[in-house]
């Protein structure tokens, strides 16, 4: 599998989804600038954590409209498995990608911690290593992780079968339907706030975040 | 020629910073204030001198980078126009 991770000013998780994806695939991760416009040919594309361009405006809003977006855009429409974590969520959702917004929490507070969270379906390339309704540990880190969207876009996303996870313990930041992350139409771009990256090594706590990786391995090496 | 554009959450978006600032603005003794929503104030300047021509691009700005259409409101103003 071939991975690229794209690098904004500002994005402050990049090279610990490239190591993970190093880790998982036993090739280098390609890292692309976000001034770059010809992307690397790439099965997964991956928008990381941090606050892009400062999170001026509203958080991922000036990302989703850079050149290196527009990029991962046109590789997506054409079926390039994409995925966004936390900032990465915000632009993905900016940009069209991903339905909805995701606001400030309702707590007005950062949050830092491990959540639970449930696998709503384990047959897509970014979940198939997990097992039916599993139960993960993963943490978030974030201050805008309110998912939002309209009553009848959120009930047409569930009915699609487009949310991915959900937080199964207390809601930590207002989400509605206790969303966590969604998938694209076609399930091939997912979104999601809690930072599997962060939970993909014995070292940190755990490996239910490394499972997510494992699955796009075996989605494109299988 | 200038744009005063305010951007506004929609109605029914949860407004968790309007409440605090109604929240303090009790705690500071302002009785009776029954809700706040908050938003932002952006100012463009524009070489642009066609009042109708400048009206189009702010709207097509706002559309689709000051606001985001999911979850506020635009409205603006032309000074100079």
């Amino acid at each position: 599998m071939r991975a690229s991770v794209v690098v904004f000013p500002g994005s402050n998780c990049d090279r610990d989804i490239a190591r993970t994806l190093a880790a998982v695939t036993g090739r280098p991760t390609t890292m692309v600038w976000h001034a770059d416009t010809d992307l690397p040919d790439s099965d997964l594309i991956v928008l990381p954590g941090g606050f892009s361009y400062g999170d001026y405006l509203r958080s991922g809003a000036m990302a989703a409209h850079s050149p290196v977006v527009r990029a991962v855009a046109e590789r997506a429409k054409a079926g390039v498995a994409v995925l966004g974590v936390c900032n990465g969520f915000q632009v993905l959702t900016e940009a069209g990608l991903l339905p909805g917004a995701l606001m400030r929490n309702a707590s007005l507070k950062y949050v830092c911690r491990d959540v639970s969270l449930s696998v709503e379906r384990n047959d897509t390339p970014f979940t198939r290593a997990y097992a039916p309704n599993e139960s993960l540990t993963i943490p978030i880190a974030h201050k805008d992780g309110c998912y939002f969207a309209d009553e009848d876009t959120l009930d047409r996303i569930e009915g699609d079968g487009r949310v991915a996870f959900r937080y199964s313990g207390d809601n930590p930041n207002g989400s509605r339907r206790n969303i966590a992350g969604v998938y694209s139409e076609n399930l091939r771009v997912l979104g999601l706030m809690p930072h599997p990256e962060r939970m993909a090594d014995p070292a940190l706590g755990g490996t239910d975040g490394e499972k997510l990786f494992r699955s796009l391995f075996a989605a494109f090496n299988g | 020629m200038k744009a005063r554009i305010k951007v506004t959450l929609k109605n029914g978006v949860l407004d968790p910073q309007g409440k605090a600032i109604a929240n303090a603005l009790d705690s500071l003794g302002f009785a009776g204030v029954e809700d706040v929503r908050q938003g932002k104030y952006i100012e463009v300047t524009l070489a642009e001198t066609d009042p109708a021509k400048a009206r189009a691009e702010v709207e097509r700005m706002c559309r689709e980078l000051l606001s985001n259409p999911v979850m506020e409101n635009f409205h603006f103003e032309m000074e100079g126009a």
